[in-house]
């Protein structure tokens, strides 16, 4: 990989030729995507009548709903974090150890997500919730359908944001695992005599450390954005509440708009730095 | 052995369980109520997804995607051998973070960008006199979709790009080769494999997006993932959910003939560029 770097280098000085395009491209790759940019910030700091002010961005802060949909959206976001590794890390690593016949499941199944369309799953969750309640009804497991449907707490987007975010998680553990010598890891250390839940949280979880970290900004980016799956199946976590608390405000709702990108750009800067100072090892 | 095996089943059951559970029973439901109409067994929903507003719907879906994955790949790919190509390791971090900002940035935030841009009281559309509602048409949802799509297309590309061996083109070139030789009988074959896996990705982004274009368009423009919503949330007549489940499944399988291209290209793209 280092010799590849290296060739490409080389690739650049040979083809110096005068490139016209080039600049071309970027000028309209620039335009493109500064201009909304530009304009949007322009347009939550400029009213014609007031000047230019903040205030959109302060009224955001105070609006009524704030602290309550975002802290039940961090709250959904450290649930599911928790639930997909504690899930994901024992099986990823069982199916290297012990049997790599799995694997070809595994990989199915972490691919589905991403074939089907959100839309989709939550039509089927819907569906399956409403005929559930009256299946169960007579039975003491409607209790829990209605619980996990508590909308101060909903479970179910949970378990739904666990299966979306698989793909991601799987992706981001498989490449972890992939640095390690898992075996020769685990087999020196049950050797040694470490009990398996020691080995877990002392041999394999330190040295994936970087790869857990970019699994869990992922898995909070992606939950903290999802619209979907929460406004369709009823519930207000913080991007459902932004656009509801927005609707009819202009300034408001692109005020919105920029601070989630803001968001974004800063959890994906968390994320390689994370993967950079590894690099640096 | 059967010791071994007992573990990788131990370590691996909560997952399957899970995914089983979450995962497989609203497949269930959704495929059981796609069948059934008036509580029997029939074909009429998936019947009546297929024809009118709704098959129209459909329609007007994948002709967004393919025409947003289309323009997406051949823009981004533009992009993405730009910044290749340049020297400048500034200019290459900065747009490749861009890329990774953009490619993730979707959803409704993304539509009130673009409203205060080019919407009937957009900062842009008053200074060149937009004819109003422009924005709210097929073309304004690509111009706002190729906001996230492109970008997407230069992560997809530019590691491809950076694979390309200079020797290649040396070779190429001592034998006599244009540039447009190159391009069109070494390369190209060679990046084909990532451009389609590409394109599939940008169709599949810009065909389950649902968010944008519901804060966008709201139903002026016909599309499926629009349809889908309404029917579920009970805008129309109740007894529209099947037709609902049914939309959704035609949507899974055409997600699904989509997917079934990328996979065998996401291996063949590995023979050549590692």
């Amino acid at each position: 990989m280092a010799a590849l770097t290296g060739l490409e280098r080389v690739s650049g000085t040979v083809t110096r030729r005068p490139k016209a395009w080039r600049g071309v491209v970027f000028a309209l790759a620039a335009a493109y995507f500064l201009v909304p940019l530009g304009t949007s910030v322009w347009y939550t700091i400029y009213t014609p009548t007031a000047g230019v002010s903040l205030s959109a961005y302060g009224e955001l802060l105070t609006a009524d709903g704030f602290v309550r949909s975002l802290s039940l959206s961090l709250g959904l976001a450290v649930a599911t974090i928790a639930v997909v590794l504690l899930l994901a890390l024992p099986a990823m690593l069982a199916v290297r150890l012990f049997a790599p016949g799995l694997r070809v499941v595994m990989e199915v199944l972490c691919t589905l997500p991403l074939v089907v369309p959100p839309i989709t799953f939550v039509a089927g969750i819907g569906t399956s919730l409403r005929n559930g309640t009256e299946v169960l009804a007579p039975t003491p497991f409607w209790a829990t359908l209605i619980a996990v449907q508590d909308p101060a707490f909903p479970v179910v987007l949970v378990l739904a944001y666990v299966v979306l975010v698989l793909p991601f998680v799987y992706r981001s553990l498989d490449a972890g695992l992939r640095t390690m010598d898992v075996r020769t890891l685990v087999e020196a250390a049950r050797n040694l005599g470490a009990s398996w839940p020691y080995v877990l949280v002392r041999v394999i979880v330190p040295n994936l450390r970087s790869a857990l970290a970019s699994a869990s900004f992922l898995t909070l980016a992606l939950v903290l954005g999802e619209y979907t799956v929460a406004s369709l199946l009823g519930y207000e976590p913080f991007a459902v509440w932004i656009v509801t608390v927005s609707g009819s405000k202009g300034q408001l709702s692109v005020a919105v708009s920029i601070l989630s990108l803001l968001l974004i750009w800063l959890l994906l800067l968390a994320v390689s730095t994370v993967f950079g100072r590894k690099k640096g090892k | 052995m059967t010791r071994t095996r007992s573990r990788g089943w131990l370590g691996a059951l909560p997952l399957l369980a899970f995914f089983a559970f979450v995962f497989g029973v609203p497949a269930v439901a959704l495929v059981a109520g796609a069948f059934t109409a008036q509580g029997r067994p029939s074909l009429a929903n998936l019947t009546q997804s297929l024809q009118g507003g709704y098959l129209t719907a459909m329609i007007g879906s994948v002709k967004l995607s393919a025409v947003v994955a289309l323009l997406g790949a051949v823009l981004g790919t533009f992009l993405a051998q730009a910044v290749v190509a340049s020297r400048g390791t500034l200019l290459r971090e900065a747009v490749l973070t861009a890329s990774g900002v953009l490619a993730n940035f979707g959803g409704v935030p993304l539509a009130f960008f673009w409203i205060a841009t080019l919407g009937n009281s957009g900062v842009i559309s008053g200074l060149v006199g937009l004819p109003s509602g422009s924005l709210y048409t097929f073309w304004g949802l690509v111009v706002v979709y190729l906001y996230f799509s492109v970008p997407l297309m230069v992560l997809v590309m530019a590691p491809a790009l950076d694979g390309l061996r200079p020797q290649w083109r040396e070779a190429a070139a001592s034998s006599g080769a244009t540039s447009w030789h190159y391009w069109r009988f070494v390369a190209l074959p060679v990046l084909a494999p990532a451009m389609l896996g590409g394109v599939v990705l940008l169709f599949g982004s810009s065909f389950s997006a649902y968010a944008t274009a519901n804060a966008m368009v709201g139903t002026v423009v016909p599309l499926v993932t629009l349809k889908i919503a309404s029917a579920l949330t009970g805008d129309v007549l109740i007894g529209y959910e099947n037709i609902a489940l049914a939309l959704s499944l035609d949507m899974v399988v055409v997600a699904g003939l989509v997917m079934a291209i990328y996979l065998p290209l996401q291996r063949r793209t590995s023979r050549w560029l590692h």
